[in-house]
């Protein structure tokens, strides 16, 4: 910071994209200030949660070896519940003992401090309880920020990268996007319930060390979300995830959801005697591709759940790569000595060619669906398991008749053509 | 100019602390730490001298490494540096042993004190005895409960306004001296963006026992003629009466029991 109180540049907020923005352009030699409103980053951010090996590995190589991280996934679950079943599936995989692996659960209290760390140690200027308020304009352009009252709570920069989240207040005062409508987001709340080490590993099948993830539907009264459970070194994360639009609708609270959620009998075992520590609830950005806003204005870029970048369960990972792009673009406009939109929009060209963009605009044929079809969180899942109910029930009836049932069961309550249908327009939703 | 050490400690946000039901222990585990609320307040004061007198202040803590997050925003509201001591020697200690520790490092490092602050108590262990040892320590005169600072450094000379059961006393006396500042003094600013930065270049200085020298046994468990016995939470207050009613009925019935029990006649 200079007697002017200026930097290169100001990102605002020290989660995933923030943090990977300031570093990038504090190693291509920028001067920069990291602003987080937390006690220290990290504090009171939530997710799942699994964090993907990429793009982390291209910042922090070998990552692995010093990241706090909880356990290696190598188990993939997934659950079609009804009220009282339960369909699992589970796909094993990487389970060699040897790093690295594809994914690892974190808890972001711990790894988001850790990960700022390293932004500090690349030269960045870490700000903590310091809460942004606004942006500072100047002809138009963004110039700063403020946190407060007086010219001691103004920050000036070339360049400020709004990394604040969801809600994204400064996006917002600049104009980039509304805030979030209850359809564009879902609420996600979670309980970690504490279990010795070797419980977790017993009751998932697990090798020491080992970890799963398990994504679940049906949970949710036939709305739009689900359930998950992720195993984390001593604990187990649970949580329902239901969009803020349905569960308004549903007219229930969000903790009824998840205790619903924890009694079910295909979850409940693996909870058993554990004791809750904490709970939290955090919105997740649903807004799909064509919720993704303008990216970037004169003096200014967005990355991460801030521009709606975000493709649930994956958004940490899609949020360093966007912060990742904005780095590579401010260090673009540095060496051009240019911070116009016009120079910035290199931000959107490379957006545009990156995996985040392209999987989401995949995503976006399912998303308008998965938003108005309630057969699919409710209808399915009910029927899958009524059905193998039926057919593995033995009482003397034959399996003939029964299979009968079931086929007749499905056409009357969904029709080939409109299965069919419904598989098309879901197809995003595939894995 | 007015050099101020401002004696900190952090402590268990008593607002969630609980006591084990079996035990009688206060449990620790999870419970966030804080700046002590008098600490605060005795860095506002300083902060509020040095914009008005210059100088210089140090803020000055015992504790466990943790303790820098109470330091450094100490720092934040205006502090110029700030000393941790820190060490498991140092570690149990009552009143006493914290009042030469913390004594002992004024005296090695900031010899140069014009003024000592500290607060009236900490919330924690509330003794309120620290302060005032350390002054006995440094052979300076000190006074507690403050609620209003006035200096006059060219004088020598500070005025105070000391808070006793039913009265207020003003004080005048020489500097060096020792404070204890408590809650109405003023009102302590938040920390702004710009000193947030600028604080994360100023000194945290860690000082272990070895050096800081001294007595070895007059640090710590060693040094502690106190213990404690037992902690148990105040049995719950019994329900009160509650009349309702109209004014007259109920006052007369309550003037009835206040007479019944002999409270007046
Ligand atoms: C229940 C749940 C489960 C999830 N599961 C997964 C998962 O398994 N895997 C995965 O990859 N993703 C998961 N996600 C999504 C993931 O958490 C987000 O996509 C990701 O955190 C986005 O990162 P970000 O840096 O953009 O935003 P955030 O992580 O939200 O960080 C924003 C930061 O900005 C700070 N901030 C906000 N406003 C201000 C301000 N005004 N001033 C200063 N600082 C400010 C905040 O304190 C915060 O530190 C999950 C999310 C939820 C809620
Ligand atoms: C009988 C008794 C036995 C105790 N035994 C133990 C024990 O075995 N283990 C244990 O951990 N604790 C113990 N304590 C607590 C410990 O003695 C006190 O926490 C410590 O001595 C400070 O006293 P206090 O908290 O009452 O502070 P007070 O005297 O109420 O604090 C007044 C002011 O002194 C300053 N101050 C106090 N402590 C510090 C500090 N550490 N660093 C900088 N400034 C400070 C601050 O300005 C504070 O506002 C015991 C307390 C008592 C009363």
């Amino acid at each position: 910071m200079d007697a002017e109180g200026k930097f290169d540049a100001i990102v605002v907020g020290a989660g995933p994209a923030g943090t990977t923005a300031a570093l990038t352009m504090a190693r291509g030699g920028m001067k920069v200030a990291l602003l987080e409103r937390g006690e220290y980053p990290g504090a009171k951010n939530v997710f799942g949660g699994v964090l993907y090996r990429w793009p982390l590995e291209e910042i922090i190589p070998k990552f692995w070896e010093t990241a706090p991280l909880e356990r290696q996934i190598v188990d993939h679950r997934f659950m079609v519940m009804s009220k009282d079943s339960g369909l699992l599936l589970s796909f094993k995989v990487d389970g060699r003992g040897k790093a690295p692996y594809n994914g690892y659960t974190a808890i972001r209290a711990k790894f988001d401090k850790w990960y700022a760390s390293k932004a500090e140690e690349a030269g960045v200027t870490l700000a903590t309880s310091a809460v942004v308020d606004d942006i500072i304009m100047k002809d138009g352009k963004v110039v700063g920020v403020r946190a407060g009252p007086g010219i001691e709570n103004e920050l000036y920069a070339d360049l400020v990268i709004a990394a604040d989240g969801v809600n994204s207040g400064l996006a917002v005062r600049a104009g980039l996007r509304e805030p979030p409508s209850p359809d564009q987001v879902a609420l996600g709340v979670k309980e970690v319930v504490e279990l010795p080490a070797e419980a977790i590993e017993a009751r998932f099948n697990l090798r020491k060390g080992e970890g799963t993830r398990m994504e679940t539907m049906g949970c949710t009264h036939g709305k739009m979300g689900g359930g998950f459970v992720y195993t984390n070194a001593n604990s187990l994360s649970v949580g329902v995830v239901i969009l803020l639009s349905h569960l308004m609708e549903l007219k229930m609270k969000p903790y009824e959801l998840l205790d619903e959620f924890k009694a079910h009998p295909s979850i409940e075992p693996f909870i058993e005697g554990g004791k809750a520590k904490e709970y939290s609830a955090h919105l997740i950005p649903e807004a799909g591709y064509k919720g993704v806003p303008r990216l970037y204005r004169d003096g200014m870029m967005i990355a991460g759940d801030a521009a709606y970048l975000c493709s649930y369960p994956e958004g940490t990972n899609l949020a360093m790569a966007s912060g990742m792009l904005a780095g590579k673009a401010a260090l673009h406009a540095k060496k051009n000595n240019d911070f116009s939109a016009k120079t910035l929009s290199v931000y959107h060209e490379m957006m545009n060619e990156s995996y985040v963009i392209k999987e989401m605009k995949r995503k976006d044929s399912s998303h308008t669906a998965m938003l108005n079809n309630p057969r699919i969180f409710g209808l399915y899942p009910d029927l899958i398991n009524e059905i193998l109910a039926d057919v593995l029930h033995v009482n003397g009836e034959t399996k003939t008749a029964k299979h009968k049932r079931a086929k007749s069961k499905f056409r009357d309550k969904v029709g080939l053509l409109r299965a069919l249908r419904d598989a098309y327009s879901t197809r995003g939703m595939a894995p | 100019m007015v050099n101020s050490v401002v004696c900190v400690k952090q402590v268990p946000d008593v607002a969630e602390l609980r006591i084990d039901p079996m035990t009688h222990n206060v449990i620790r585990e999870g419970v966030p730490s804080i700046l002590n609320p008098d600490d605060r307040i005795g860095i506002e004061e300083a902060v509020r001298i040095k914009e008005k007198h210059g100088g210089r202040i140090t803020v000055l803590s015992m504790g466990p490494p943790q303790a820098k997050a109470a330091l450094f925003e100490c720092l934040t509201m205006g502090a110029d540096n700030a000393i941790l001591l820190s060490d498991r020697a140092f570690a149990a200690a009552d009143t006493l042993a914290t009042a030469y520790t913390l004594a002992r490092a004024i005296k090695k490092y900031r010899n140069d004190f014009d003024l000592i602050i500290c607060g009236r108590r900490a919330i924690d262990a509330e003794t309120g005895q620290t302060g005032i040892q350390i002054a006995e320590q440094l052979d300076i005169p000190h006074v507690a409960y403050v609620k209003n600072v006035e200096l006059f450094p060219e004088q020598r000379k500070v005025v105070v306004k000391r808070e006793v059961e039913d009265h207020i006393e003003t004080i005048e006396a020489p500097l060096p001296i020792l404070l204890g500042v408590m809650e109405g003094l003023n009102k302590p600013r938040l920390a702004t963006l710009r000193e947030i930065i600028r604080s994360k270049n100023k000194e945290i200085k860690v000082v272990n026992v070895v050096e800081l020298g001294g007595d070895l046994n007059l640090y710590g468990l060693k040094g502690s003629p106190t213990w404690v016995a037992k902690v148990y939470p105040p049995p719950p207050k019994a329900g009160g009466i509650i009349k309702s009613g109209g004014t007259r009925e109920t006052v007369t019935e309550l003037v009835k029991i206040l007479v019944e029990k002999k409270l007046i006649n």
